[in-house]
């Protein structure tokens, strides 16, 4: 179990990153730690990069983690994950979304956006500890694609616990507590088997 | 209770427990939601003012009147509102008076970083700073009492970081100080402020920051937290976040309260300490004034001017300068990944701002821009913001451009939400000084950029009650313009048709271009994707140029050119036609259609 986590989230607008952070941020203060959370979201709901900072640790000071030092990297879109690879350090776990969003200058064709083969390159030269899911693919199986930040919530609660990076305390009980805390009363079972359908992908 | 707050939800229940009054102020980040949760307190009284003077007024008013008083707003509309704060500083108060300003760094959202402690030192305010949600909950209390021990208001300072960062708050009890009703105070020495006796005044205000300044020699919140001896490192804000992150010995003098400083104090800690810095973000505000003090200080040749801190910027500038060892360091991961595209904000699929933009780009028009939504109208394809400084400004600059002889018909273009704000006045200059200037009101129904706030235009209060909406078109007519009409945001000839005839007048014009926010509850409910036909699609690529996300490049080719076609993204469609309105080939399905077709 580590002393102190930093988690970085990245996303584009719109795609539940905040929720998320959310999520992670309660999760951490039930297991104990002390947690501090930052947004990042200049004019996020104008289709513009997310980025939340979440830490957990014995003390934590500041609420922003320097490049170079996120231990966790939750990223929802492939491009956000390339534009945040850099803020990783050297062997840490990394979870991408395998969703593109286009901006407008890759579909003006001024711009192109990356392949996944340079993507899974590039993230190989920083860790060995990465995952890729199709958390829109998952979550349209359960019928509802806005799930699918749920659905990588319940990828990472297991990914943790198989790294060790989490104590057996964090079960996912306490995940699925803070999670159904947060959503409406008539989604609660969808969000349930959202976060169980997850933590199953890390198999696959 | 323990929970976890953001800065700003932090003020709000500070605001709360302290027993504010009257709550003033205008949106903008990073400071909108501090009033935005303070509304959702039981028995409370907030409000949004048309802008940041008006709310300060408002705040003073309520001081004024013995109860306490609040105005909250983001760094830049402390300009806005600069006359204000400085007479309140001259008349004093008879309650509380705390002005929050939310700076912001890196400038996320914002056209400066102007750092606003220079403010508290300019009126001879104090000025308070938070490092966590604790300390912001915490210091509304804490400026409240200043501001009545002082006859003083407050400036309580927060940044985008405090502000939009959330750490764990032990909630406090509601103590409201108990008011009596009193009368309005009839005291012109102190409350008219004519020059007879403004000039009693003033060596009264000087007396007050000197005796503030005694007062925080002892202030809680000003604290020495001992270490090593080799180095001291003075600090505030969030700043001393990152501080104790990344000195993990060094001696540290945190100060809550930012102006006046404790001379006293500072001296003491300099004095126990080999070497001392100072760690602020933007301004070197305090390492001057500790400078003045005859103290040997670094701080700006070490640690930067510009932007926003954090650990990484701390360190790493602190092993450049010596402060910590080389291996202190630490590495970036070792891996190129190239230019990536860049992601910046646009205007939203179903934006009703879009067509005007679309139009003033094929007009070839100079655009004088405003702060909002729209000024994204700048962003390539549409291209057609040309200047944009502040709010309410865009209409100035365009007559003052055509009083200046600028050969071209002059466009200003601003929001609802900004027209009350500062556009009015403007817009009065040109009808009374005679521009053939052309506004533009884009009347989104909502304060739009900083996410949906009621403004007065739309007939609901922050308090979510209703009242009176100021309407546009009969005020822009009584202000005396003769060329006024309105039209509706996603009628792209009809922009078109009315634009193509203003600028061609030598009189000033008014377009109001009305169209409720795509973002609205209400306006979400009505979303129909549109659908591209594609045998009727040749890849003319005229739908590109209005710049909406949800059209896409097809695979498909069209057989002739063999240019690709274009492809709607359901997810993102809001059916608002525009592209459909400009497509020569009627590739484009209408909403009326996709139900005929669904009806079929």
């Amino acid at each position: 179990m580590k002393e102190t986590i930093n988690f970085l989230l990245c996303g584009v607008g719109g795609q539940g990153t905040i929720l998320a952070s959310d999520v992670l941020v309660n999760v951490g203060l039930a297991a104990g730690y002390q947690t501090k959370q930052a947004e990042v979201h200049g004019m996020s709901q104008r289709g513009g990069s997310v980025t939340s900072h979440v830490r957990w640790g014995k003390v934590v000071y500041s609420p922003l983690i320097g490049a170079g030092e996120a231990d966790v990297l939750l990223a929802f879109e492939k491009l956000e994950a390339l534009r945040s690879l850099k803020a990783m350090s050297s062997g840490a776990l990394a979870l991408v979304n395998m969703k593109v969003i286009e901006p407008l200058t890759v579909i003006s064709g001024e711009e192109t956006y990356p392949s996944d083969e340079a993507l899974r390159q590039a993230f190989a030269q920083v860790t060995s500890h990465v995952k890729y899911i199709n958390g829109e693919e998952i979550a349209g199986s359960l019928g509802n694609l806005k799930v699918a930040n749920v659905v990588l919530l319940g990828t990472l609660s297991a990914l943790l616990e198989s790294g060790g990076q989490v104590g057996a305390g964090l079960t996912p009980e306490v995940w699925l507590k803070v999670i159904t805390e947060r959503v409406p009363a008539k989604h609660i079972e969808l969000n349930r088997r959202a976060f169980q359908a997850g933590r199953e992908a890390v198999g696959n | 209770m323990i929970k976890m707050l953001s800065g700003n939800e932090a003020v709000a229940r500070g605001m709360w427990e302290a027993g504010v009054t009257v709550a003033s102020g205008y949106p903008g980040t990073p400071s909108t939601e501090i009033l935005e949760n303070y509304a959702l307190f039981p028995n409370v009284y907030a409000e949004w003012a048309p802008n940041e003077k008006v709310a300060v007024d408002v705040a003073i008013g309520a001081a004024y009147a013995g109860r306490r008083g609040m105005a909250v707003m983001k760094h830049v509309g402390l300009n806005v509102a600069a006359d204000s704060f400085m007479y309140a500083s001259m008349t004093g108060l008879e309650a509380g008076l705390v002005i929050v300003t939310a700076d912001d760094p890196a400038m996320h959202s914002s056209q400066n970083e102007q750092d606003n402690r220079t403010f508290a030192k300019f009126g001879r305010v104090p000025c308070l700073e938070p490092s966590d949600s604790q300390e912001a909950k915490d210091m509304v209390g804490d400026a409240f009492e200043l501001s009545e021990r002082f006859d003083t208001p407050v400036l309580l300072r927060l940044t985008t970081r405090i502000c939009h960062s959330a750490s764990s708050v032990e909630l406090g009890e509601r103590t409201a100080p108990a008011v009596e009703p009193k009368p309005f105070p009839r005291n012109p020495a102190k409350y008219v402020m004519v020059p007879g006796n403004a000039v009693k005044r003033h060596p009264v205000i000087e007396q007050r920051i000197r005796d503030i300044a005694a007062f925080a020699e002892t202030f809680p919140n000003n604290r020495i937290e001992p270490g090593s001896r080799s180095l001291g490192i003075i600090t505030c804000g969030v700043a001393y976040q990152y501080a104790r992150e990344v000195f993990l010995k060094a001696s540290i003098l945190r100060l809550g309260m930012t102006w006046p400083l404790p001379e006293k104090m500072i001296r003491k800690f300099a004095k126990s300490v080999k070497r001392l810095i100072v760690i602020e973000e933007l301004d070197p505000f305090i390492e001057e004034a500790v400078y003045r003090m005859g103290i040997p200080v670094e701080g700006k040749n070490i640690f930067p001017i510009t932007g926003e801190f954090d650990p990484r910027v701390v360190r790493e500038s602190a092993v450049r300068a010596g402060l910590l060892p080389a291996s202190a360091s630490v590495p970036l991961p070792d891996v190129e990944v190239g230019t990536l595209p860049g992601r910046p904000p646009v205007l939203c699929p179903g934006c009703p701002h879009r067509p005007t933009f679309y139009i003033l780009n094929k007009l070839k028009v100079p655009v004088n821009g405003d702060i909002g939504c729209y000024t994204l109208g700048l962003i390539p394809p549409l291209s057609a913001i040309h200047t944009c400084g502040c709010m309410g400004a865009g209409i100035g600059v365009a007559h003052g451009a055509a009083k200046a002889g600028s050969p071209e018909h002059h466009v200003a273009v601003i929001g609802d939400s900004t027209f009350f704000h500062s556009g009015i006045p403007a817009l009065i200059n040109v009808v009374y000084n005679r521009s053939p200037v052309t506004t533009i009101i884009l009347d989104n129904r909502i304060t739009g950029m900083t996410g949906h706030q009621e403004n007065p235009g739309t007939g609901r209060t922050l308090l979510r009650q209703e009242t009176v909406r100021v309407e546009l078109l009969p005020l822009v007519r009584a202000l005396g313009i003769q060329h006024v009409q309105s039209v509706a945001g996603y009628d792209v000839k009809a922009i078109e048709k009315a634009l193509r005839e203003y600028v061609k007048l030598d009189e000033p014009s008014v377009l109001i271009v009305v169209e409720p926010c795509a973002l609205l509850p209400d306006v979400r409910k009505r979303w129909i994707p549109l659908d591209v036909l594609a045998d009727k699609c040749n890849g003319c690529t005229l739908c590109f140029r209005i710049g909406c996300p949800a059209i896409l490049k097809s695979e498909e080719l069209d057989e002739k050119n063999q240019r690709p076609k274009a492809l709607i993204d359901a997810g993102l469609c809001t059916g608002c036609e525009v592209c459909a309105e400009i497509c020569p080939r009627e590739a484009i399905t209408f909403r009326s259609v996709e139900t005929e077709g669904d009806a079929s």
